[in-house]
């Protein structure tokens, strides 16, 4: 009475099986109690106490050391929001169409869109965002923004460690969102 | 002593063996006080370094080089917080359950022995009383008056039932562990530790006595009330169930208690089945020998809690009236019998 399938010879032991019938043995574990228990109950203890003595000697392994070292992000990790500009000009790419705004399910996105001035612009397109804010507190980290986007001015970025102590200071305006983050997130290598 | 008995002098008092002058007790007595009181921030964070270790992580490494200091930072914290009362308390009973706590750990700590009389001057422990055992039993279960008394005085349930447990759990335990102790007095043939000791000069007792020394064992994790026999604590089901109610230092004052007798109870299974401060060196060395003993002995409590998981109640108290009991009860025969046949 291995796994399943097979349970020819068992019939006379479960006389409710069928031929065909698929068996699981179900693992029970011996009746407690008596001179065997006893033995268990002291085997399983030691057996017990050699399993943590092993990780004594192993030494520690599974913590990550966090404020010094960070758990590796993958490429596609949807961390805090970045905006991006066109490298060439300067220029920002968002035009202040409000797509993100649209497409987001938490409505934590708020775009003021203003006109561009020919002398002196702010964005590639006619308009650009006066005003871009997106609220941390309150984003659901879907990444749906970044799709809606037509110009591929927002995208997800890898920066994980937004905490803070006000929840006005999750209100993240757009110079903020333009910056590149202090710190860069580790990346996790192919096939890690 | 003997200003005591010039005060009193129809009291019946316990023999004692070694009397030295009162200005060498006193210091002694503090000084053993402030040794074993700095050693239980050393346990505090062995433990917590260790407990790490054994499920594979670093334990406290944040404050000071390698998290030496976290004890310090955790004492700080708890004298800085707010010192309350619950609505349903007893005022009086509630402010002394810690108290008595640390009192009945501290009692015991003067009796155990931690080298020989050193040049017919000092001895190194704090008081060789001819019926030291029986002292050791008395100051143990004045600790069940502080967790009772403590438990009842919070008003709360959960408190209640923590120390419902624990009276029931030490008064069982109790026996098996003085009748695990009584193997080793029938070979020494005396109740007093430092006798006791000396008796054990050609072979640690627990080469006679391995049941008894398993009997101990089992019973001192109950009686200290560590895991995996902490069911007076049981965090998950009683929430601490006695130190409930209690926050700051009140709560700081019963762990602190917990440490000193999980220290005390090291030191007397050392002093009973490990031949005590005798090692090889000189007599002064007596000290160092019972401490590392004695850290060892700690360090087992230790693995012992990384390890194994909290039995139910009932098979608490079955494993304790129905095996233990018995099982010491029979060695003691047989020691008896064999003490008196060799």
């Amino acid at each position: 009475m291995s796994e399943t399938g097979d349970n020819t010879g068992v019939n006379s032991e479960f006389p409710y099986l069928k031929e065909g019938d698929e068996v699981i043995a179900v693992q029970r574990g011996p009746e407690p109690g008596g001179a065997a228990g006893a033995w268990r109950a002291v085997f399983e203890t030691m057996r017990g106490l050699k399993t943590t003595m092993a990780r004594l000697i192993e030494g520690p392994v599974t913590a990550v050391q966090y404020p010094e070292e960070k758990m590796p992000v993958y490429p596609r990790f949807r961390g805090r929001h970045k905006l991006h500009r066109f490298e060439d000009t300067g220029l920002e790419k968002c035009v202040g169409c409000s797509l993100c705004a649209a497409a987001c399910p938490a409505d934590c996105i708020r775009v003021v869109a203003a006109e561009n001035d020919p002398e002196n612009r702010v964005s590639a397109g006619e308009r650009y965002a006066a005003t871009y804010e997106i609220n941390l507190s309150r984003c659901i980290f879907c990444g749906y923004c970044e799709v809606a986007c037509p110009f591929d001015a927002i995208t997800m970025g890898h920066e994980y460690e937004m905490a803070d102590y006000n929840r006005g200071d999750l209100i993240f305006t757009k110079p903020m969102l333009l910056a590149d983050s202090i710190e860069k997130t580790p990346l996790r290598r192919e096939g890690e | 002593m003997s200003l005591i008995e010039a005060l009193m002098p129809n009291l019946p008092f316990a023999q004692v063996g070694f009397v030295e002058a009162t200005w060498i007790m006193i210091v002694k007595s503090i000084l053993i006080f402030l040794v074993v009181f700095s050693l239980v921030p050393m346990i505090l964070i062995g433990e917590r370094k260790l407990l790490g270790r054994f499920q594979g992580r670093y334990g406290p490494n944040r404050v000071g080089p390698y998290g030496l200091m976290q004890p310090l930072a955790d004492v700080i914290k708890l004298i800085t917080k707010e010192v309350f009362r619950p609505k349903g308390a007893v005022p009086f009973l509630y402010l002394i359950g810690p108290a008595l706590v640390v009192l009945s750990a501290i009692l015991t700590l003067s009796l155990v022995p931690f080298g020989p009389v050193i040049g017919d001057t000092v001895g190194l422990y704090g008081i060789d009383v001819s019926i030291g055992i029986l002292l050791v039993f008395a100051f143990g279960s004045f600790a069940f008056y502080g967790l009772l008394i403590g438990g009842w005085a919070s008003g709360s349930k959960y408190s209640f039932l923590g120390a419902m447990r624990a009276a029931a759990q030490l008064i069982s335990y109790e026996i098996a562990l003085g009748l695990s102790l009584m193997g080793t007095v029938l070979l020494a043939g005396s109740l007093s530790l430092t006798e006791i000791v000396e008796a054990q000069d050609k072979m640690w007792f627990i080469v006679p006595q391995i049941v008894a020394f398993v009997i101990f064992l089992i019973s001192a994790f109950a009686e200290t009330n560590r895991p995996p026999f902490d069911l007076t604590e049981a965090d998950a089901e009683l929430v601490q169930g006695y130190m409930t109610e209690y926050g700051g230092m009140r709560f700081g004052t019963f762990m602190l208690a917990e440490y000193m007798e999980l220290f005390v109870i090291s030191a007397l299974g050392v002093t009973f089945f490990f031949g005590g401060w005798l090692g090889p060196g000189p007599d002064w060395l007596g000290p160092l020998w019972m401490l590392l003993k004695t850290g060892l002995f700690v360090c087992l409590f230790i693995w012992a809690r990384a390890t194994l998981p909290r039995p139910r109640y009932d098979q608490l108290m079955s494993l304790g009236w129905k095996v233990l009991i018995p099982l010491a009860t029979l060695n003691v025969l047989v020691t008896a019998t064999l003490v008196v046949v060799l």
